[in-house]
C-alpha cells in the first residue's frame, strides 16, 4: 500500500509545474480523493439500502413460508423464489449494487450466496460449476478437454467431485446438521434462529440479458428438482425490462419460479444525489468550472448514464489540476490555505500576479496599492490571506442560496431555470444568473404564486437556510422567517372585501361597493398578500444578486476551479478513428519530426510507409488494384530516396520495398480500411468512405 | 417384463404430456415388483459421465462410482458394471430409468414422441407405450383426493369443478392446476368462514369464486404477479378493492419502459429505420433535396407486402451509421463511446448480432425490439418515427 502511493507519488512529480510544492500537492490531492470515494460509498450504501433491504426481506420471507408445513403449503407446486431486480442499462454500476447485496446477504440472511456472470457461464456445466465453487469454496472438477493438465495437478480427493446438484445438496445437509446454530443469527429472536437452520442459498444472476436462455432453462429445471431439500433463491439483475424473463423463459420453466419484482432507483436520481452531495458542497474545496461540468453531465446524459465514469471523471479533473496548476496548493481547507499562503514561493507569487481574476482585482485598487501589491511579497501574502478567506465565505453562501433558488423556480410551468439543480447551477456558472432571461420570466411566474405554494416554498428555503452556519445567512434566515410570519398573519388580520359584501343587503349599496371594488382594481392597487409576495421576491433576488455571482468574479478563483474542458474532453471521449486518421494523414502530429512538416495536407514522401501507403489508397475508388498501388508507391519511395528521376532503377520495384509495401497493406488491413475481396483476386476493397 | 431371471426387454420407451402420471405409474410399479432400479433425469446430466456416474451410484454406493476413470466411455461403465455386479449378492434384472447393456431394461420417459429421439444411425427399437392426457373427469378426480382437512369431500369436489370449469380450457397440467387450487382455496372458503352460507350453497358460492378466479387466470397463473405476492392481496384487500388494485398493479409484462442515454436512443432508431425500411428508400427519407419519388414508384414485387410482417432486415454497420448521424440533430463525434453503445445494446438484446464476432469484416445487426417500444423511444427525444417508416408512408 504505501508502496502503491510512493509509486503514484513519483509519477505525479514526474513532469509536474513547480516540483517544489508537487508533494503537498500530492497530499492534498490523495486527501481529497479519498474523502470523495468515502463520500460517494457510503451515499451509494444509503442509496441502495431501501431496495436492499426489500431484497432481505423478501430472502428472509421465502425461507420462512417455505418451512411452514400446512395444507396450503403442502398443495402449492414448490416454486423457486425470484427477485427480479430491476437496475438500468447502466451496466458498470451494477458490480457495486451487487457487491454489496451480496455482502449483506451473507451477513444477515445466509453465509450461501453465489453471484454469476452470464461471460463465465457459457455451457450448463460451467454455469453449475461456478455456481458450485463458489458455494462450497473448493475447487469443481468439470469434464472438460481443456482442464485436463488441472487434473494430473490436483490432489485426487477432488476427483469424483462432479459438479451436480445432488452433490450440493448433500454439502447443504452437512453443514446445516453440522452448526445447527453456529450461524451468526444466534442472538435474534427464536423465530429467526429457526429460520437459520436452514439458510437459503441465494444465487445472484448478474446480468440475466447476456445468459443463454437455454442454459438458464436447462438450470432452472434442475434446480426445481431439488427444491425440496435445497432452499434455493434466485436473483436476477436485469437491466432493461422484466419481460425479458418471459422473452427468455417458456411459460413451463416461468411457472417453476414465483417472481417477484423490485425496482431499483433511476441512474438519473443517483446522479443528482452525487451532484448534491459532491459538487454542490463547500466542504470539498475543488471545484470545475461550468465547462468541465458541462462535459462529464453530457457524458453521462448521452453516452452511458454511468454514476461510477462520471466520478471518474471527477477523478481525472481532480488530478488534472493538482497536477497542471501550481497554486492549488491553496485548495484546501482554511488553515491549511491560509499557512500555504505564507509558504509560497517567488515564483508561485509571480503565478498569483499572472492570474486573470487577480489582474483583474488590482486594477480595481487604487494606485498605491496597485503598486504594493505588484512589488511587495509580504504585503501579496496578506492579501491573499484575505483573498482566500473570502472565497471560502462565497462557497459558504452560494450554494444555500442556489438551492433556494432552485426550491422556488423548479415546480414552475415549462421549468424555465431547469427542473434538476444541476442546469441551474450550469446557468449560474456561466454568467450572472439575474442576467439571464429565462432567470426574469422565472420571476414573473414565482410572483403569480398562490398563498399557499408560496408559503411552502418559503418554508422549504427557510428549512435549507437552517442548515448553514455563516453569518450572512443566518441574517437572511431571520429576515426569511419573518417575512413569512408576516403570511401567516394575513390569514387572521385582513378580511376580504368579499366578506364586508354580504353584509350588505341593499341594492344601492351593494352596487356602490361592486363599483368601488371594479375602480380599485383598475388602479391596480395590490392587495396586502401581493405586496407581500413582492418583498419576498425582491428579498431573494437581492439575495442571489449579492451571492451568486459567477465564480470568475472573485479573484483566486483559479486555486479551487478546474476549467480545462478540452483536456477532460479529450480524455474521456476517446475517438479512435479520427485519431488514427490523424496520425496517417499527418504524421507530424504524433511522431514531432520536422522533416514531416508539410502544409497543405500532402504527406511528404519521407513519412513512414503506411502513411503513404494510406495517402494513395485514398485517391482510389472502392476497388483498389495491388499492383498500381505497388507502383505508385514506388515511384513515391524512390522520390524519397533521392535516387535521379532518369535513372533506369527509378521507380523499379525492389524487393525491399516490396516486401515494405505488402507490410504497409496489412497493417492498413489490420486497421479496417481496406479487405480482401473475392471480386477481383488481385484487388482489395476500400471500407472507408470517400475517394472517387 | 417376466420374471426376474428372465431377459428383459432393452428398451421401453413411454411418452406423453407434463403431469400425466408417467413417473408415478413407474415409481409405484417398481415398488411393488421390488425391483433394484437406478432414476436419472437427463437434464442434469450434462455429460456422459456424469449420467454412469448417477446410475453406479444408486445402485452400488459411491464405492462403485469412484471407480470410473475421468472422461469414461461406454466400456468402461460396463466393465465397471460386470464388476459390481459379480460382488453383489442379489443378481436380479435391473431397471434403469434411462441408459444401456446386459439384461438391463432402459426405460425412457419423455413428454417428446419418439421420432423426434430416432437416431438416424438406426437402433433397436424401443416398446413404445403412449400415457393420454388426463380428461376432464379424471383431473377432476385427481384433484379432489388432496381434501383440505377441515372441510368436507363433497364442498372440496365442489370448488374443484368450479376451478376446472375457469381453466380447463387454457391449462390442462395437474401440477399446475393443484397449484392454482391450493392458491385460491381460502378465497373459495370467505363466504362460509363469515357465516354468509353454507358448504351446499353451491351457487352462491360461485358466484363469488368466478371474477377472483378469471383474474387468476390472467395473472397469476400467466406468472405476471406472483404467488406470494397474490396470497398477500387476499389477505389484505376485499373484493372490490381487490379487482381495482389489480388494475393498478402492473404485472411484469406491463414494465416495457426502459431508460437509455440519449444517443443510445437514436442508434436504436437508426437501427430500427434500418432494420424495416429497404435500403433503397435511404435516399428519399434522408437526403435534403431526394426529389418526388413516389411510393408506387419503387415498389417491387415482394415488397407489397409489410415489412412489418416480415420482420426485422439485417444492415451493416456503415449503413447504422450514416443513419444515425443524419437522424441526430446534433454533431457528434464518431467516439468510441458511440461504439461501445452499439456493442452494450447487443447484450441489452435490443439489437441482434447477426454476422460473426469479427469487428473487421463489416458486422451486421438486427433491431430486435418491436414497433410500439421504439414508437415509445422516439416519443422521449420528439422524433417522429412513423414519418420515417416506409411501411406508413
Amino acid at each position: 500500500m504505501l508502496n502503491e502511493t510512493i509509486c503514484q507519488q513519483s509519477y505525479f512529480v514526474q513532469g509536474c509545474e513547480d516540483a517544489e510544492s508537487s508533494e503537498i500537492r500530492f497530499r492534498l490531492c490523495q486527501e481529497l480523493w479519498d474523502e470523495i470515494k468515502t463520500d460517494t460509498e457510503v451515499l451509494q450504501d444509503e442509496l441502495n439500502r431501501t431496495i436492499l433491504d426489500s431484497l432481505l426481506d423478501f430472502t428472509r420471507k421465502c425461507s420462512s413460508t417455505r418451512q411452514n408445513s400446512d395444507w396450503t403449503s403442502q398443495m402449492r407446486a414448490s416454486e423457486i423464489p425470484t427477485a427480479a431486480l430491476m437496475l438500468g442499462v447502466n451496466v458498470p454500476d451494477h458490480d457495486m449494487t451487487f457487491q454489496s447485496l451480496s455482502d449483506m446477504l451473507k451477513q444477515s440472511v445466509s453465509p450461501h450466496v453465489a453471484s454469476v456472470q452470464a461471460k463465465e457461464c457459457g455451457a450448463l456445466k460451467h454455469l453449475m460449476k461456478k455456481v458450485l465453487e463458489r458455494l462450497m469454496d473448493t475447487v469443481v472438477v468439470v469434464d472438460d478437454e481443456d482442464e485436463e493438465e488441472n487434473v494430473e495437478t490436483s490432489p485426487r480427493v477432488h476427483r469424483s467431485m462432479h459438479c451436480s446438484l445432488g452433490i450440493l445438496c448433500d454439502w447443504y445437509t452437512a453443514r446445516t446438521k453440522k452448526s445447527p446454530t453456529g450461524t451468526p443469527g444466534k442472538k435474534r429472536s427464536s423465530q429467526v434462529r429457526d429460520e437459520q437452520q436452514q439458510p437459503p442459498v441465494v444465487i445472484i444472476f448478474k446480468d440475466l440479458e447476456a445468459f443463454n436462455p437455454r442454459v438458464l432453462q436447462d438450470f432452472i429445471l434442475i434446480c426445481s428438482q431439488y427444491i425440496d431439500r435445497l432452499p434455493l433463491t434466485f436473483i436476477f439483475g436485469i437491466a432493461t425490462s422484466p419481460s425479458t424473463i418471459q422473452h427468455m423463459l417458456p411459460h413451463s420453466v416461468s411457472s417453476l419460479l414465483c417472481i417477484e419484482l423490485f425496482q431499483s432507483l433511476s441512474c438519473t436520481q443517483h446522479l443528482a444525489t452525487v451532484i448534491d452531495k459532491l459538487i454542490l458542497a463547500s466542504r470539498i474545496h475543488f471545484k470545475l468550472n461550468g465547462k468541465v461540468m458541462q462535459v462529464l453531465i453530457g457524458v453521462f446524459l448521452y453516452h452511458d448514464f454511468s454514476v461510477r465514469n462520471f466520478i471518474k471523471g471527477l477523478q481525472l479533473a481532480l488530478l488534472e489540476h493538482f497536477h497542471s496548476q501550481p497554486l492549488s496548493v491553496l485548495c484546501c481547507k482554511k488553515k491549511q490555505a491560509l499557512f500555504n499562503v505564507t509558504q509560497l514561493s517567488k515564483p508561485n507569487l509571480d503565478r498569483i500576479r499572472q492570474l486573470p481574476s487577480f489582474k483583474r482585482y488590482v486594477e480595481k485598487q487604487e494606485a498605491q496599492e496597485q503598486v504594493n501589491l505588484m512589488t511587495d511579497d509580504s504585503h501579496l501574502k496578506e492579501v491573499c490571506q484575505q483573498l482566500i478567506k473570502d472565497l471560502h465565505k462565497y462557497h459558504k453562501n452560494y450554494y444555500p442560496i442556489l438551492r433556494c433558488l432552485h426550491t422556488l423556480t423548479s415546480s414552475l410551468p415549462r421549468y424555465p431555470l431547469g427542473k434538476q439543480i444541476r442546469e441551474l447551477y450550469l446557468i449560474c456558472l456561466a454568467k450572472n444568473v439575474w442576467e439571464n432571461e429565462d432567470y426574469q420570466s422565472a420571476m414573473k411566474l414565482v410572483k403569480m404564486l398562490a398563498k399557499g405554494e408560496m408559503v411552502s416554498l418559503l418554508q422549504k428555503c427557510v428549512e435549507i437556510l437552517q442548515l448553514s452556519k455563516s453569518k450572512k445567512m443566518k441574517n437572511a434566515l431571520v429576515q426569511l422567517e419573518e417575512l413569512l410570519a408576516k403570511f401567516k398573519q394575513l390569514d387572521t388580520s385582513i378580511p376580504s372585501p368579499i366578506k364586508n359584501l354580504q353584509k350588505k343587503t341593499d341594492l344601492f349599496q351593494l352596487q356602490k361597493t361592486l363599483l368601488e371594488m371594479n375602480e380599485s382594481r383598475r388602479a391596480k392597487r395590490l392587495s396586502p398578500f401581493e405586496n407581500l409576495r413582492n418583498e419576498a421576491l425582491e428579498f431573494i433576488d437581492n439575495l442571489v444578486k449579492s451571492h451568486l455571482s459567477p465564480p470568475e468574479s472573485q479573484p483566486l478563483y483559479e486555486v479551487c476551479y478546474y476549467s480545462s474542458s478540452a483536456t477532460v474532453r479529450r480524455h474521456l471521449n476517446a475517438t479512435p478513428r479520427t485519431s488514427i486518421q490523424a496520425a496517417l494523414s499527418n504524421p507530424y502530429y504524433y511522431l514531432q519530426n520536422d522533416s514531416l512538416k508539410s502544409e497543405d495536407g500532402t504527406v511528404s514522401n519521407t513519412a513512414p510507409d503506411i502513411c503513404i501507403a494510406y495517402k494513395l489508397h485514398l485517391e482510389c475508388g472502392r476497388l483498389i488494384n495491388l499492383y498500381d498501388w505497388l507502383e505508385a508507391y514506388s515511384t513515391v519511395v524512390s522520390a524519397a530516396e533521392g535516387n535521379d528521376q532518369d535513372s533506369e532503377n527509378f521507380g523499379k520495384v525492389d524487393e525491399v520495398k516490396h516486401a515494405r509495401f505488402i507490410r504497409a497493406v496489412s497493417a492498413l488491413e489490420f486497421l479496417g480500411f481496406i479487405k480482401s475481396t473475392k471480386q477481383k483476386t488481385d484487388h482489395v476493397a476500400r471500407l472507408t468512405w470517400g475517394g472517387c | 417384463m417376466g420374471q426376474p431371471h428372465q431377459y428383459s426387454y432393452p428398451s421401453i420407451f413411454i411418452y406423453g404430456h407434463r403431469a400425466s402420471g408417467k413417473s408415478h405409474v413407474m415409481h409405484v410399479l417398481m415398488k411393488e415388483l421390488e425391483l433394484s432400479h437406478a432414476t436419472v433425469s437427463c437434464v442434469e446430466c450434462v455429460s456422459i459421465a456424469l449420467l454412469f456416474e448417477q446410475v453406479l451410484l444408486s445402485f452400488f454406493g459411491c464405492d462403485a462410482a469412484s471407480l470410473l476413470p475421468r472422461s469414461p466411455s461406454l466400456s468402461d461403465f460396463v466393465r465397471v458394471y460386470r464388476q459390481q455386479c459379480s460382488q453383489s449378492p442379489a443378481k436380479q434384472t435391473r431397471y434403469i430409468v434411462s441408459a444401456v447393456e446386459d439384461n438391463v431394461t432402459v426405460i425412457l420417459l419423455s413428454e417428446i414422441a419418439w421420432d423426434k429421439f430416432r437416431p438416424n444411425t438406426g437402433c433397436f427399437e424401443p416398446l413404445l407405450l403412449h400415457f393420454p392426457d388426463y380428461s376432464k373427469s379424471e383431473l377432476q378426480q385427481i384433484l379432489s383426493q388432496n381434501v383440505h382437512p377441515s372441510y368436507s369431500a363433497g364442498f372440496y369436489s365442489a370448488y374443484i369443478n368450479i376451478l376446472l370449469g375457469v381453466f380447463y380450457s387454457v391449462c390442462r397440467d395437474l401440477r399446475e392446476l393443484r397449484h392454482l387450487a391450493a392458491l385460491n382455496f381460502s378465497k373459495f372458503c370467505e363466504p362460509l368462514a363469515e357465516g354468509k352460507v353454507k358448504e351446499t350453497d353451491t351457487h352462491k358460492l360461485w358466484k363469488h369464486i368466478e371474477p377472483h378466479l378469471k383474474k387468476a387466470m390472467q395473472t397469476v397463473y400467466l406468472r405476471e404477479v406472483s404467488s406470494l405476492q397474490w396470497e398477500q392481496m387476499q389477505k389484505e384487500y376485499d373484493d372490490v378493492d381487490l379487482l381495482h388494485l389489480f388494475c393498478l398493479l402492473k404485472g411484469l409484462s406491463a414494465h416495457t419502459h426502459v431508460e437509455l442515454p440519449y444517443y443510445s436512443k437514436f442508434l436504436l432508431i437508426a437501427a430500427y429505420l434500418a432494420s424495416y425500411n429497404p435500403a433503397r428508400t435511404d435516399k428519399r427519407f434522408f437526403l435534403k433535396h431526394h426529389g418526388k419519388i413516389r411510393k408506387t414508384n419503387f415498389l417491387k414485387k415482394n415488397e407489397k407486402t409489410s415489412n412489418h410482417l416480415l420482420g426485422p432486415k439485417p444492415f451493416p454497420l456503415d449503413r447504422l451509421l450514416a443513419i444515425f448521424y443524419s437522424v441526430v440533430d446534433s454533431r457528434v463525434a464518431p467516439t468510441a463511446s458511440i461504439f461501445s453503445q452499439i456493442s452494450s445494446l447487443v447484450t441489452l438484446q435490443l439489437l441482434a448480432q447477426v454476422s460473426h464476432d469479427d469487428q473487421l469484416d463489416a458486422p451486421k445487426y438486427k433491431c430486435a425490439v418491436s414497433l410500439d417500444f421504439i414508437c415509445a423511444i422516439a416519443r422521449t427525444v420528439n422524433f417522429d418515427i412513423v414519418k420515417y417508416l416506409y411501411d406508413f408512408l
